[in-house]
């Protein structure tokens, strides 16, 4: 947190999150839900280009911002239609919910405050990595290497390819 | 520093995940957890490890994950969407049996 | 080896049980009978080639010193359990088991052949069940020829179960009716009691001399009873013990005094087969077993006593008995068991002392006589009884009266077993009675008494029996009824062959083929006894014939004076309900119902506690089962955090 510059940009980018995160369980359009989900994926974005992982953040906002967050919308066409707004929530369970949000946060809280000091150090220049060094990693096979995972996932998308068209193809 | 954004995020995501109705806004709730846990990844790797790239890749790989799994529920929904006609997850409790 | 065939005469029987059990319902009914009854005459025929082998075969050192040896056939090792434990399986011929093979094959035949015409209606068409009837008879004769080729006495174990147990099936035949059930199940329960003793016997007896092997045994009875020398146990000696037990065995199937209880139920099942399983064959199971085993039992008196005393009671009470019963079957079942309590006294009356075991063994050889003729005549009478019921659909003989008239065949062949029976020249029952009397004669007069009074008797029963059915007075022919005749010749050939056999048995010197020791015996006609015995029989023929030739009122009052009498000997001296008392209201009540009552309650309610408080528990936690993933998700969560709080707290303090 050395310059002013990145200090804004960081508070614009945890602003925006705090907010958008909590409008996007609140609010009773859901497609505003989805369109402030998108606000917080992209301001994640803005963290992860902050910390210099380029590649990251691209690919949050291609895949998250602009394959994820279009499926919602898509959904949300399909099955809603325009201008319903949610049922109102009975207060029994919204009290269990915020019960449960305070509970997990409060002991993730304690955690933080217990051992995450590191957060408040400076940020060290990382390793500059370029794409061709994280291509390299990701196709790799020795210690640092990914192929392993990597090709596993690719098997795993192909299983959801199937997956999505079997489930979703009319009988 | 970048962990609380990342909490409030959380919680916001389990507070949703527990109190909507609608099967859609469930699943947003469900993105929300998944990328404060990104964050979270990436923030260790870039605060404790900066000259690996471990976290980095946690956090691709579980955004391809989180992609996968978003597509597959959506199509689920569809379909539950078709047969039952309605999204709202406290009626859809046949599955039990 | 000349009796290499010999394993034929069990495989036939046994491969027709398996063939017309499990092809008969698709070869239908008629071809099922002749197919059984072709296999049984060819059994029979090499059960007569064996035996006629055997007592006429004068090479291969049959005969050694005049000795008749007795042949190992086969013997297949079967079970071994360790060196000396072995179970053997195998054909023994000897004198007495070449003469029940005769004696099996013959009435086996007969009574399949007579079966063609009994187990059909008028119109010969076969009843229900005819596949079934003609395999049960095929088991049972293979069960029975079995049993007298064992080679050990564990085999003969098993095959004593097996004639059990085709019994209890053709017993329990017409398994729609309730008689018949109880019937079944009454003669299974009480000869398997029997048998139990039979089993503990046999265990004792091996224990102490090491083998189950008859020929191991007979070689020297007198090493076999000292190797559990000086073993006592309740002031008898283990032999006399074991020996008794294994009689008990014998007697439950040859329906000795208590254990006859079943014999006269058994009669619930097809006439021909109370024939040659209730009158011939598997009821002399118990004197064949003694027979087998004499040369121990000679040697031992004190179990000797106890066939002795057993015997001659069974046979003065089912004489008894015998007289007043109206059922013609039960009658001639009582009589069955009065007869082969005269065997199995002639049996015990055999001794070695004095003379030795050659001359003392008259009794033994009588017995065995007796239980050859016996068997064809008897087998002659129910084959009669079979035909008669056949004719009026009765066994009262109530429903009888005059038939003479209508079925002169019947009657013919009826009176000659009357007579073989009775004991008079000479017919066949007049030579081993006789045999019999002089035995017991020598053994004691009051044995010889006491036979001569149950010779008396049985010839006043039988010949009530018969003038009741033939006589008495006309026959009434039922309204509906076409008037009894003579049966087709299926049925009256069998009839015929056994009366010829009943005439003439009598006149084979049948010491020459069987006795204790092989050695031919000289028997001589000992004219006082047969006098005496003549002169009984016929007091008792001569007392039938005024009381029941014609109809008149001596009967009834003499039924009317002695009325207590009659009741009691009409109702068997009330021995069935001595043991409905014992068994329902002892028994049942003071044992079974605490056991029953301690099963029920504690035992399944221990386990209907655990499965009741399963259930409820299960309907208790069942709400949490709500299908809402939402409350799922907040348990998990909650669970989680419980956990990670909890072990930051660990780790914090």
């Amino acid at each position: 947190m050395d310059s002013v510059g990145n200090m804004i940009i960081y508070a614009i980018a945890a602003i925006a999150i705090i907010a958008c995160s909590i409008l996007a369980v609140t609010t009773k359009k859901i497609l505003r839900s989805a369109t402030y989900l998108l606000f917080a994926l992209l301001a994640t974005a803005m963290f992860y280009f902050q910390m210099d992982y380029e590649f990251l953040g691209a690919v949050q906002i291609a895949v998250y911002a602009g394959g994820i967050v279009v499926l919602f919308v898509f959904a949300i066409m399909l099955t809603h239609k325009p201008g319903k707004d949610a049922e109102p929530l009975t207060s029994h369970k919204r009290w269990l919910g915020i019960g449960a949000a305070v509970a997990g946060a409060v002991v993730c809280a304690v955690a933080l405050f217990s051992y995450g000091k590191f957060c408040c150090a400076k940020l060290l220049p990382g390793a500059n990595f370029d794409i061709k060094e994280i291509g390299t990693a990701l196709l790799d096979t020795d210690k640092f290497g990914y192929l392993l995972p990597f090709e596993a996932i690719s098997i795993l998308l192909l299983a959801c390819i199937i997956g999505g068209v079997v489930i979703a193809r009319r009988r | 520093m970048y962990l609380i954004p990342s909490l409030i995020m959380f919680g916001c995501g389990v507070y949703g995940f527990i109190t909507r109705k609608n099967m859609i806004a469930i699943l947003i709730s469900l993105e929300l957890m998944l990328n404060s846990v990104d964050i979270n990844f990436v923030v260790f790797n870039r605060f404790l490890y900066p000259e690996q790239l471990d976290g980095m890749f946690f956090a691709l790989f579980a955004i391809a994950i989180a992609a996968a799994e978003t597509a597959v529920a959506i199509a689920i929904i569809i379909n539950v969407y078709r047969v039952a006609k309605k999204v709202d997850i406290s009626e859809i409790t046949k599955l039990k049996f | 080896m000349a009796f290499d065939f010999s394993i034929l005469v069990l495989a036939i029987p046994l491969f027709m049980f398996l063939f017309l059990g499990l092809v008969g319902v698709k070869m239908g009914k008629k071809i099922t009978g002749v197919v059984g009854t072709i296999a049984m005459g060819v059994t029979l025929f090499i059960c007569y080639s064996i035996a006629l082998t055997y007592f006429f075969g004068t090479d291969q050192g049959q005969v050694v010193n005049g000795v008749r040896q007795s042949i190992l056939a086969y013997d297949w090792n079967w079970l071994t359990f360790t060196d000396k434990l072995v179970v053997k399986l195998g054909i023994l011929l000897d004198p007495i088991s070449a003469m029940m093979l005769i004696v099996i094959s013959t009435i086996s035949f007969l009574v399949h052949l007579f079966s063609l015409g009994y187990m059909s209606d008028e119109y010969g068409k076969p009843e229900k069940g005819f596949q079934r009837y003609y395999s049960f008879l095929a088991l049972f004769t293979f069960s029975m020829l079995g049993l007298v080729v064992a080679t050990n006495i564990f085999q003969m174990f098993i095959f004593f179960e097996m004639v059990g147990v085709s019994s209890y099936l053709l017993i329990g035949f017409y398994y729609t009716s309730p008689a018949a059930i109880h019937a079944s199940k009454k003669a299974f329960i009480v000869t398997r009691l029997a048998d139990l003793f039979f089993l503990v016997g046999i265990m004792i007896l091996s224990y102490y001399t090491d083998t189950f092997d008859f020929n191991a045994l007979m070689a020297s009875p007198e090493s076999a009873l000292s190797s559990a020398h000086g073993q006592t146990f309740m002031g008898c000696s283990v032999m006399a013990w074991a020996l008794t037990f294994i009689f008990i065995g014998g007697a439950g199937k040859s329906a000795m005094y208590p254990l006859h209880i079943w014999l006269p139920d058994a009669m619930e099942g097809p006439t021909p087969v109370s024939a040659l399983i209730h009158a011939a064959t598997m009821v002399v199971a118990g004197v064949f077993l003694v027979a087998r085993l004499f040369p121990l039992y000679v040697l031992e008196q004190g179990a000797m006593n106890i066939v002795l005393v057993v015997g001659a009671f069974t046979a003065l009470y089912a004489a008894a008995i015998a007289c007043v019963q109206s059922d013609i079957k039960r009658a001639l079942a009582f009589s069955t068991i009065s007869q082969i309590a005269y065997m199995m006294t002639a049996l015990a009356v055999s001794s070695n002392v004095g003379e030795g075991i050659h001359e003392g063994g008259l009794g033994y050889m009588a017995s065995m006589f007796h239980l050859f003729t016996h068997a064809m005549f008897k087998a002659l009478l129910f084959l009669c009884a079979g035909a008669i019921i056949h004719a009026v659909h009765s066994n009262e003989n109530s429903h009888m009266h005059g038939l003479h008239k209508y079925m002169p065949i019947t009657s013919i062949a009826f009176l000659i077993g009357c007579l073989a029976i009775a004991g008079i020249p000479p017919f066949a029952g007049f030579f081993s009675k006789d045999e019999i009397l002089v035995a017991c004669y020598e053994k004691s007069p009051l044995w010889g008494v006491w036979m001569a009074i149950v010779a008396g008797m049985t010839a006043f029963y039988m010949f009530r029996i018969y003038y009741l059915i033939f006589h008495w007075k006309k026959h009434e022919v039922k309204e509906g009824h076409h008037a009894p005749h003579d049966m087709q010749w299926t049925m009256t050939l069998p009839l015929i062959i056994l009366a010829v056999i009943s005439c003439v048995a009598g006149l084979i010197p049948f010491g020459n083929f069987v006795t204790v020791d092989g050695k031919a015996l000289e028997t001589h006609t000992n004219w006082p006894v047969a006098i005496s015995s003549v002169c009984i029989a016929l007091v008792g023929i001569g007392l039938a014939t005024k009381m029941y030739y014609k109809e008149n009122k001596l009967p009834a009052q003499l039924k009317s004076k002695f009325n207590g009498l009659w009741t009691a000997a009409y109702n068997r001296f009330y021995m069935d309900e001595l043991y409905q008392f014992i068994t329902h209201k002892i028994i049942f009540q003071k044992v079974c119902k605490p056991i029953a009552w301690f099963d029920r309650h504690i035992i399944d309610g221990t386990m209907n506690l655990l499965a009741d408080m399963t259930t409820s528990a299960s309907f208790a936690i069942r709400k949490l089962q709500s299908g809402s993933i939402q409350s799922y998700v907040l348990v998990y969560f909650l669970g989680a955090i419980l956990l990670a709080a909890v072990t930051m707290v660990i780790v914090l303090i």
